[in-house]
């Protein structure tokens, strides 16, 4: 078989790989074949037949969605009988149609409003009466339009397919077909919205977007969603500041298309109710709006003074704060407080990971990975619910590359119905039940390796000393709990390493040593909440917190700042994989300033000098001294992800006493943040449970 | 949920009938041959033949939506099916089935309240060349005409 096919479509002569679709053939040669049910990535359908197109020696029009290209193959695309069956299909899809476009959520980025304009006939010939089916709601996200719907499939196909749920399904036959839902009245599902912004027409339309404004009256800001570790593009639709939709229809990012709730919906807490717009200071005894000259005064005065007298502070970061926030803060701690008592709430051992790995190349995961590479394995972590965008990209690499996926979970997850072989483990069982799988993962040619917290310190070792011994290509990842919970580490809130991992020269307290420490001066919370679930040993420190609401932590603090979201500012996150992405800041909430601004401010406050707070120098900075970050800017600029480098060199790590305890939280939860989502709120599924097999 | 032993064979034997990864051609047959045993297409059992076929109950539901002969509700022992489509149509198939309304005193997909008997307007069942048909449970009555739809009533009703 030739590895080539010629064919000629509309004159043109065009080649194309044997098995090549002919709808696909043809846009190299920049002709157009219309579709609505032909969806790239999905299985084939052939539902709406916009798609004909006449074939030479063929008696009848032909589907070009379903149509392998073949050796000498003459098409017209752009016949009289090819337009007559176009303006044939929309004429028959628009008779139920109720062509409420003025108040459609669809409408002006309607794929069936542009195939009218282009393809349609402009009259119908249809005058009985309409077939009327009344709105349904299946949840608080997915509302469903019955007269609008085309029969496409798909929401359905993506799903059963792509999200591996098969939560919807289609009813009925012919003019009565009608899609539902997997509860008969209602939705049970990941209330993900895939098949929300895959629906051609105005069919199904979500709850917090729908008639709330018309597309092109939005800016539309695409940015990392500040929810999991995943770092998936968002591409945010502004009006008059204020974030009123996220999609990625564009298929920028890594993610693609792909969103979960949290990226696609759960962008509310940013205008909620709760939200801290002024600084407050604690004044007898109660915390008070203060304007932020008094509130950086406060925190100055009584940091030097802490500082004379030689007094302990404690400094904790966050997961969700940009990598240049994240580096100055540590450079703050380290230089002007003088201590290398800084932390953050850690979820996954990435420093030991890269010193196992250390000198090798091609031994880290990336997230495309998990979609190209011939096997995964999976090691304690429930994926569909903690890492979307992975199991998503495991999903499609089974349907696409016929992947084989292996689970070691200590119960059911979703991915056992796509795994080749799945183990279940007791705690402390983890490294033992990957012995049962040896076998069929010595037949790999190749082999992905995600593993959750319950792998860490020396297991992370012997994990890779157990790869090492499969004899085969393995990669890679330690998974991570927040947008920028790698940022955090590579980035050196860490008590022994600084920035690159490097040792520091006296290690300091860890997050859990600075809250029992009872001698503790002054803590200082950057975007966490550790008294969420610790409790301060220290009967009188001098607490600060920067933060969007006011937490468990903010209530016992002196002075509180109100911090500006992931959405609201410029810089640099890192992903669990190591891939850093740019955010871009889509609204400003009155009020609020960047952390960064706020370290800025407070170390002009103090009289330290730590140079110029702009994201973009601080940048320049990381890139010439933080180990890996050498990144190519013109990737980072045009909105792509960077991959940083491996290590090469040992990385140092004192054996700890306390473990390292991830957040778990499913597709319903994300931290404090979480609490603050009204979507993430009132779905019936939250906040779901881990290991449901579902 | 188990199966006449009968059924059963029946079932096992289907699920090897289709080549290797293609089980889910089972669902129809299935769900026809468990109908007539279990009365008509339950919840239990749309998904045992999800089980048992390797398919989503939800791809159960859609299958039960578009074929008109699988049933969720439990039909009369006689099941009389009229045909309305064209060639009946002309040949007098709609003044049938408005007599069979009559004569049982039910509508379309209604039980008598004895459960003897239930009425159900149908599609061409290619019967066309001996049309008007009318079809009871399996069997085929041609060129039926209101008296001889009155008969086959009094007739199936003696029989019980």
């Amino acid at each position: 078989m030739s590895d080539i096919v010629h064919l000629t479509v509309d004159g043109k002569a065009i080649e194309a790989p044997p098995g090549t679709l002919l709808i696909n053939a043809v846009k190299r040669a920049g002709i157009e074949i219309p579709a609505f049910c032909y969806y790239d990535g999905l299985k084939l359908q052939a539902a709406c037949r916009m798609c004909l197109v006449e074939v030479e020696k063929t008696p009848k029009l032909q589907v070009a969605c379903t149509l392998p290209v073949a050796e000498g193959m003459v098409v017209h695309t752009d016949t009289p009988t090819v337009h007559e069956a176009r303006k044939g299909m929309v004429e028959f899809l628009l008779t139920n149609h109720p062509l409420d476009c003025p108040v459609c959520d669809k409408g002006g980025e309607c794929e069936l409003q542009d195939m009218t304009f282009r393809y349609g006939f402009g009259e119908s010939r249809f005058l009985e009466q309409k077939q009327h089916i009344d709105e349904k709601q299946w949840s608080a996200v997915v509302y469903f339009d019955r007269p609008r719907c085309i029969n496409c499939y798909r929401c359905i196909r993506v799903c059963d397919e792509g999200m591996g749920l098969t939560a919807l399904g289609i009813t009925n036959r012919g003019v009565l077909a009608e899609i539902i839902p997997n509860e008969h009245d209602h939705l049970n599902c990941d209330e993900c919205g895939m098949c929300i912004d895959i629906c051609p027409v105005g069919a199904l339309t979500s709850g917090m977007y729908r008639y709330k404004t018309r597309p092109w009256e939005m800016k539309h800001v695409g940015t990392i969603c500040t929810h999991c570790s995943n770092g998936c593009k968002t591409t945010l639709g502004v009006r008059n500041d204020e974030i009123i939709r996220g999609n990625n229809r564009d298929r920028s990012g890594l993610n693609g298309e792909f969103l979960c709730i949290k990226g696609r919906y759960a962008f509310d807490f940013t205008h909620h109710a709760e939200r801290l717009q002024s600084p407050l200071v604690r004044r007898n005894g109660k915390l008070e709006a203060a304007s932020w000259s008094e509130a950086l005064a406060e925190v100055a005065k009584n940091w030097t003074a802490i500082k004379q007298r030689g007094g302990r502070f404690g400094v904790i970061g966050s997961t969700r704060t940009t990598n240049e926030e994240n580096f100055f803060l540590q450079k703050f701690a380290r230089q002007v407080l003088g201590t290398n008592n800084i932390d953050h709430h850690r979820s996954g051992d990435v420093p030991t990971l890269l010193d196992a790995l250390s000198g090798r190349t091609d031994a880290l995961a990336t997230t495309a990975d998990f979609y190209e590479r011939k096997a995964v394995l999976i090691v304690g972590a429930d994926l569909s619910q903690e890492q979307p965008f992975l199991a998503w990209q495991v999903r499609a690499n089974v349907r696409h590359h016929n992947a084989h996926i292996y689970v070691a979970t200590p119960g059911p997850v979703r991915e056992d119905r796509v795994a080749a072989a799945s183990v279940r483990y007791q705690e402390g069982g983890e490294l033992a039940s990957l012995e049962n799988l040896r076998e069929k993962l010595r037949a790999e040619p190749e082999l992905v390796v995600a593993f959750g917290d319950a792998i860490q310190g020396d297991a992370v070792r012997q994990l890779v000393n157990f790869g090492d011994s499969l004899g085969v290509p393995v990669k890679y990842v330690a998974l991570l709990d927040y947008s920028n919970s790698r940022g955090a580490l590579d980035m050196g809130l860490l008590p022994h390493l600084g920035p690159g991992y490097h040792a520091v020269d006296t290690p300091g307290m860890s997050l859990a040593a600075m809250l029992a420490d009872e001698s503790l001066d002054a803590l200082w919370v950057v975007g966490a909440n550790p008294l969420g679930r610790h409790v301060l040993a220290a009967s009188k420190p001098f607490v600060v917190v920067q933060d969007l609401f006011l937490t468990d932590t903010a209530e016992h603090a002196a002075v509180v700042f109100p911090a500006a979201s992931a959405y609201e500012k410029s810089g640099t996150v890192t992903n669990l994989c190591g891939e850093v992405q740019r955010l871009e800041a889509a609204i400003k909430v009155a009020g609020t300033k960047p952390d960064l601004e706020i370290f800025g401010l407070l170390a002009r406050e103090m009289g330290a000098n730590l140079g110029i707070w702009q994201a973009s120098k601080i940048f320049e900075e990381i890139r010439g001294s933080v180990r890996g970050y050498n990144i190519p800017l013109p990737i980072l600029t045009t909105g792509g992800a960077a991959q940083t480098a491996a290590l090469n060199g040992h990385v140092p790590a004192p054996p700890r006493a306390e473990r390292i305890q991830a957040a778990h939280n499913t597709l319903f939860t994300s931290g404090s943040l979480g609490q603050f989502s009204r979507t993430l709120q009132v779905v019936l599924e939250a906040p779901g449970a881990l290991y449901q097999g579902r | 949920m188990t199966f006449s032993p009968a059924l059963e064979a029946r079932f096992a034997k289907l699920l090897t009938i289709y080549p290797e990864g293609r089980q889910r051609s089972a669902v129809v047959p299935m769900l026809m041959y468990a109908q007539d045993e279990v009365g008509c297409v339950t919840r239990e059992l749309v998904e045992e033949v999800a089980r048992r076929c390797g398919v989503q109950p939800m791809q159960v539901d859609e299958v039960i939506g578009y074929y008109s002969m699988l049933h969720t509700k439990p039909l009369g022992k006689y099941h009389i099916q009229v045909c309305t489509n064209i060639s009946c149509l002309l040949t007098g198939g709609e003044e049938l089935y408005e007599h069979a309304k009559k004569t049982l005193g039910i509508g379309n997909k209604e039980v008598t309240p004895d459960g003897l008997f239930s009425l159900e307007e149908v599609e061409c069942m290619g019967a066309c060349s001996w049309a008007p048909a009318v079809e009871v449970n399996y069997d085929f009555h041609h060129h039926v005409t209101c008296e001889k739809l009155d008969r086959l009533i009094e007739d199936l009703r003696k029989l019980k």
